[in-house]
C-alpha cells in the first residue's frame, strides 16, 4: 500500500490519506474506510489474491467473451474433428471439430451464471430462515429447523437429481435444484451465530430502544451474520459449480450443444483415450474455478469472520 | 530446590531496564517502557489502569510474553536465575515451581476433568521421591493450611463443584504445592465476592508473613493495594511513575497518583463531583 | 416513580430452581436515584431486567409512573424508561456507527429533527461531532459508554436504569463518567436507578440505597446512614469494611467465619 501510494500522483495520496484518517467525517467515508481496511488485510494473502485474479479473470473472459472466442460456440468444421491443440485451435478441436478453447470461454458464461442464480437464491433464503428462527426461537425454531433438516438429510447431488428429474432437464432447472440443496447448511450457519448474538447486550439495548422483532433480525441480526454466510457460500461455491458440472456430465443439467463445463467433460471421457483434450481441458477448467472460490473465500473469511477480528 | 544461599537482605528479584514491545501492522507499541524494581520477602503492590503495562510486567518475569512481544532488559534476575539469558528449558524449572502466578479467574486455570486434590498433587515436581500416601497428605495439609475446612471432602471434588472463593483457594494452594520463593498474583481478588476475598487476602498475607514468601501483587484496586501490600508501584503508561510505602500512599508526591487517588469516591467523604484526571503529556517521559 | 412489591424472578425448574429474585419490594421516588448494591449472583440486574422489560418471566407487582406494568411493554415504555449496560464493549452494535446507532431510536419512536437531536445529545454527552461516524472499535471503553449513555437519553426518557455503569471502566474513567451522570440527571431531571457492586459508587450517587444478597433485600437505608456507619445488618457492615480496603484484624474473622461456613 505504501509503495502504491509513494508512487501514485497527490490524487491517490489525498484518497489513502480520506480513507485513512483517523476521524471520519460521513457515513460514506466510514463505510468506505472499512472496506479499505477489509482490502489491506486481504490483499496481505497472497492465495487468496491468486483465487480473486482468478475469479476476476473469469469474470472478464464471460463479459468479452465475443472478442475473446475465435470460434462460435457451435461452429462446426467437420474436416477438423479431434485435432490436438495447435496454433489454429489452441486447445484442440472435439468430435464435431468445435474449438475447444472457444467453447470454454463461452461456456464460462454459463458456470458464473450458475453460481450466481444460486448464490443469489440460496444465501437470503438460508440467512432469513436461520435468522428468524435463531432469534423468535420456540416453535417458529422447532419448524424451521425441522424443514431444514429434512432437505440436509438428503445428500446434494442426489436431491439435486431428484428435483431436475421432476422439473425436467435443463440450465434453470438445473439452478433451482442446485439451490434447494445449498440453503440449508447456510440456515444453520446462521441460526447458530444468531443464537450467539440473541444473547448479547448489544440486542438487549435495541429491545429496550422499542424496536420490533423484524427490525431487529433485519437491521441488527443480519448484518453480523452477512459476513459469514459470504464466506460460506463463497467456500460452497466450489461444491455449487461441481454440482452443476456433475448434472451436465449426467446429462440433466445444461443439454448439448450447450457449452456448459460438465457437459464437454462427459462427451469428452468417450474419447479419453485418443484425444484427452477434450477431457481434460474442461476439467482444468472446472478444477480452476473451484480452487479460485476456494482460496477466495479462505481469504474473505479472514478478513470478515467477526471472531477473527 | 531453590538456593536459600541468598541473604535474607538481598532482594528475590531485581528488575532493571525492563521493556516490552508489539510489533503490530500498523506501529510497535510499547508496553513496558523501562521498568526497574526489586522485590525481597515482601507483598509489592503494582497499581496502574488498564493498559499500564502492570500485567505485561508480571508476565515478562516468567518470560509469559505473546509471541509478537519483544522482551529487552538490562537485568532480570530471580535468585541464581539470569532470567534474561535463560532458555525456554531453564525457564520450565522456575515457573511453577520457583514463582507461581496466580490469576483472575481459576474457573480458566482448572482441569475440569479431574479432582482438585490430584491436580494439587500433580503441581509437584517428578521425581522429588515422595510416595502417593506421603502426596496425599502434603495436598490435605497445603488444603488445610489455604483455609479450606474439609480438605478430605473436598480433595475429591471437580472443579465445577467448588465455588469460586473455593476455586481460587484451591489454585493458590496448587501453586504453593513446590514450595515457591515468589507468588505474582495478577488481580486474584477482582472475581471474588467481598467476604471471600478477604479470607484469599489473608491467606496470602499470611504466606508472606510466614513462609517468607515475596509476593507481586498485581492490581487496579488503589484502596485495596495501600491496606494490603507493604510498599507499591504506581504505573502509567508503561513506565513507574512512583514507588512509595504503601502506608504513606495518601501522601503522593505525583500527579498522577495524586489524581487517581482524587478520583475515587469515598463513603466517608462525600462530594458533589468527583475531580477529573488530567493527563499531561509531561507524565509519558518524566 | 417506580413502585415494586413482592417481585419475584426464578430461573431453570425442579431440582436447579433458583430464585434468583426472592420477594423484593421498594419505591423509589420522582427525582430521587436509588441504589442497589450486593454481589455477583444476587439479583441486582435482574430487578432492573424485570423492570425494564428484558426478562418477561416475573411474578409480583411492577408501576412506573402509576402505570402498572405487564410483561410485555408497549413501544410508548421504552420512550419513557431506558437502561445503560454494564459492558460498554457489548452493548454497541459493533457493525454500526455512533450514528447509526442513534438513529435507531429516533427511526423507531418517529422522532423528527434527527440531525438536531443527534447533535445535542452527542454534546450533552460530551462527544462532539466528531465522534458521530466512528465505529465502536474506534473508540475508549469511556467514549463507549458515553456512546449508550446518549442512546438512552436521545428519546428523552423519565427513567434512567443503570446497570453497573462503570464496573468496566478505570478509576479515572468512572470518575468522569459519573460526573457526567450526575449532570444530566440534574439536566433532564430523572428519576435514576444504579445498580452496582461498589458500595462507594452508590454512596455518591444515589440518595437511598437497598442492601441485596441472596435475591433478598436485607436492608434499605438513606446515603447519610451509610456515611455515618448507621447499618443494621451485619452483612452491609461487611460490605462497608470490605470497601474501606484490607484490615488485617477483621479479615481473620472473615477468615474464621469462612473456616466455619466454607
Amino acid at each position: 500500500m505504501s509503495a502504491n501510494a509513494a508512487a501514485a500522483g497527490p490524487h491517490r495520496r489525498r484518497l489513502h490519506r480520506w480513507l485513512t484518517a483517523e476521524v471520519t467525517t460521513s457515513p460514506q467515508q466510514a463505510s468506505l474506510q472499512r472496506l479499505y481496511f477489509g482490502w489491506l488485510r486481504f490483499r496481505r494473502n497472497p492465495l487468496a489474491m491468486i483465487g480473486l485474479s482468478i475469479l476476476l479473470a473469469l469474470i472478464v473472459i464471460a463479459l468479452l467473451a465475443p472478442w475473446l472466442a475465435h470460434y462460435g460456440s457451435n461452429d462446426q468444421d467437420l474436416y477438423a474433428r479431434l485435432k490436438p491443440p495447435s496454433a489454429a485451435h489452441w486447445l484442440g478441436t472435439d468430435e464435431l471439430g468445435r474449438d475447444i478453447y472457444s467453447r470454454l470461454i463461452w461456456g464460462s458464461r454459463i458456470t458464473l451464471y450458475i453460481a450466481c442464480l444460486v448464490a443469489i437464491i440460496a444465501a437470503p433464503v438460508g440467512l432469513i430462515v436461520g435468522t428468524t428462527s435463531g432469534y423468535l426461537g420456540g416453535w417458529t425454531d422447532t419448524v424451521l429447523m425441522r424443514v431444514t433438516d429434512i432437505f440436509l438429510s438428503f445428500p446434494g447431488l442426489v436431491l439435486a437429481l431428484a428435483f431436475v428429474a421432476a422439473l425436467g432437464p435443463g440450465i434453470e432447472n438445473a439452478v433451482i435444484a442446485i439451490a434447494l440443496t445449498a440453503w440449508p447448511p447456510i440456515a444453520r450457519l446462521a441460526r447458530a451465530e444468531t443464537l450467539t448474538i440473541r444473547s448479547s447486550d448489544y440486542i438487549a439495548a435495541i429491545r429496550i430502544q422499542g424496536a420490533s422483532p423484524l427490525r431487529i433480525i433485519v437491521k441488527h441480526v443480519m448484518p453480523m451474520c452477512v459476513p459469514s454466510v459470504i464466506v460460506r457460500i463463497t467456500l460452497n461455491m466450489a461444491g455449487i459449480i461441481l454440482t452443476a458440472a456433475g448434472l451436465g456430465f449426467l446429462g440433466l443439467g445444461a443439454q448439448p450443444p450447450s457449452p456448459e463445463w460438465g457437459a464437454m467433460l462427459s462427451t469428452g471421457r468417450q474419447y479419453l483415450i485418443g484425444a484427452w483434450w477434450l477431457a481434460a481441458m474442461p476439467g482444468l477448467a472446472i478444477l480452476l474455478t473451484s480452487l479460485a472460490f476456494n482460496l477466495f473465500g479462505d481469504g474473505l473469511r479472514d478478513v470478515l469472520d467477526p471472531r477473527t477480528e | 530446590m531453590a538456593s536459600e544461599t541468598t541473604g535474607a537482605t538481598s532482594p528475590l528479584l531485581t528488575v532493571e531496564g525492563l521493556w516490552v514491545r508489539f510489533d503490530t501492522p500498523h506501529r510497535v507499541v510499547e508496553a513496558v517502557r523501562g521498568v526497574s524494581f526489586t522485590l525481597g520477602r515482601e507483598k509489592v503492590g503494582i497499581v496502574g489502569e488498564s493498559g499500564s503495562g502492570k500485567s505485561m510486567t508480571g508476565r515478562a518475569i516468567l518470560k509469559l510474553t505473546p509471541p509478537n512481544a519483544m522482551v529487552q532488559a538490562h537485568t532480570l534476575r530471580f535468585q541464581d536465575v539470569d532470567i534474561n539469558a535463560a532458555t525456554e528449558r531453564d525457564m520450565l524449572a522456575v515457573r511453577g515451581r520457583r514463582i507461581s502466578l496466580i490469576m483472575q479467574d481459576p474457573k480458566f486455570s482448572l482441569d475440569p476433568v479431574m479432582r482438585v486434590g490430584d491436580q494439587i498433587a500433580e503441581a509437584v515436581p517428578d521425581g522429588s521421591g515422595t510416595s502417593k500416601a506421603e502426596l496425599r497428605e502434603r495436598v490435605l495439609d497445603m488444603l488445610a493450611a489455604v483455609r479450606i475446612r474439609n480438605p478430605k471432602r473436598v480433595y475429591g471434588l471437580y472443579p465445577h463443584e467448588v465455588s469460586g472463593g473455593m476455586g481460587q483457594r484451591v489454585m493458590i494452594a496448587m501453586m504453593l504445592m513446590p514450595n515457591p520463593a515468589m507468588l505474582i498474583a495478577d488481580e486474584p481478588t477482582s472475581a471474588l465476592d467481598v467476604t471471600v476475598r478477604m479470607q484469599v487476602l489473608a491467606i496470602l498475607d499470611d504466606l508472606v508473613t510466614q513462609r517468607g514468601l515475596g509476593l507481586m501483587f498485581i492490581s487496579h484496586d488503589l484502596n485495596l493495594v495501600a491496606t494490603f501490600c507493604d510498599r507499591v508501584l504506581i504505573m502509567y503508561a508503561g513506565r513507574i511513575v512512583e514507588e512509595c510505602r504503601a502506608a504513606d500512599l495518601h501522601k503522593a508526591r505525583h500527579a498522577y497518583t495524586q489524581g487517581l487517588l482524587a478520583s475515587l469516591p469515598r463513603i466517608n467523604q462525600r462530594r458533589p463531583r468527583l475531580a477529573v484526571l488530567n493527563r499531561d503529556p509531561a507524565w509519558l517521559n518524566d | 416513580m417506580i413502585v415494586v412489591e413482592d417481585l419475584r424472578v426464578t430461573f431453570g425448574s425442579g431440582d436447579s430452581l433458583v430464585h434468583a429474585v426472592d420477594g423484593v419490594s421498594f419505591r423509589v421516588e420522582a427525582g430521587e436515584t436509588f441504589g442497589l448494591v450486593g454481589e455477583s449472583g444476587c439479583g441486582k440486574s435482574t430487578i432492573l431486567r424485570a423492570l425494564c422489560g428484558l426478562n418477561d418471566n416475573w411474578h409480583g407487582a411492577i408501576a412506573v409512573d402509576r402505570e402498572v406494568m405487564t410483561p410485555k411493554r408497549p413501544k410508548t415504555f421504552f420512550k419513557k424508561v431506558q437502561m445503560v449496560f454494564q459492558d460498554p464493549y457489548g452493548s454497541l452494535h459493533p457493525r454500526h456507527t455512533v450514528n447509526t446507532t442513534l438513529m435507531e431510536p429516533i427511526a423507531i419512536h418517529g422522532l423528527d429533527q434527527a440531525d438536531r437531536r443527534i447533535a445535542r445529545v452527542l454534546d450533552q454527552v460530551g462527544l462532539g461531532a466528531a465522534y458521530r461516524f466512528r465505529y465502536p472499535h474506534q473508540l475508549s471503553g469511556g467514549q463507549r459508554q458515553r456512546v449508550a449513555i446518549a442512546r438512552a437519553l436521545i428519546v428523552e426518557p423519565k427513567v434512567l436504569l443503570l446497570d453497573e455503569p462503570t464496573s468496566a471502566l478505570d478509576v479515572s474513567v468512572q470518575a468522569e463518567i459519573l460526573n457526567l451522570l450526575s449532570d444530566i440527571r440534574q439536566v433532564a431531571r430523572l428519576t435514576c436507578m444504579l445498580v452496582s457492586h461498589d458500595l462507594s459508587v452508590i454512596a455518591h450517587m444515589c440518595h437511598r440505597l437497598a442492601v441485596m444478597n441472596h435475591g433478598k433485600v436485607y436492608e434499605e437505608m438513606s446515603v447519610e446512614d451509610l456515611e455515618a456507619g448507621r447499618a443494621r445488618h451485619a452483612y452491609t457492615r461487611q460490605l462497608l469494611q470490605a470497601s474501606l480496603g484490607y484490615d488485617r484484624r477483621l479479615a481473620a474473622d472473615a477468615a474464621r467465619e469462612g473456616l466455619e461456613v466454607g
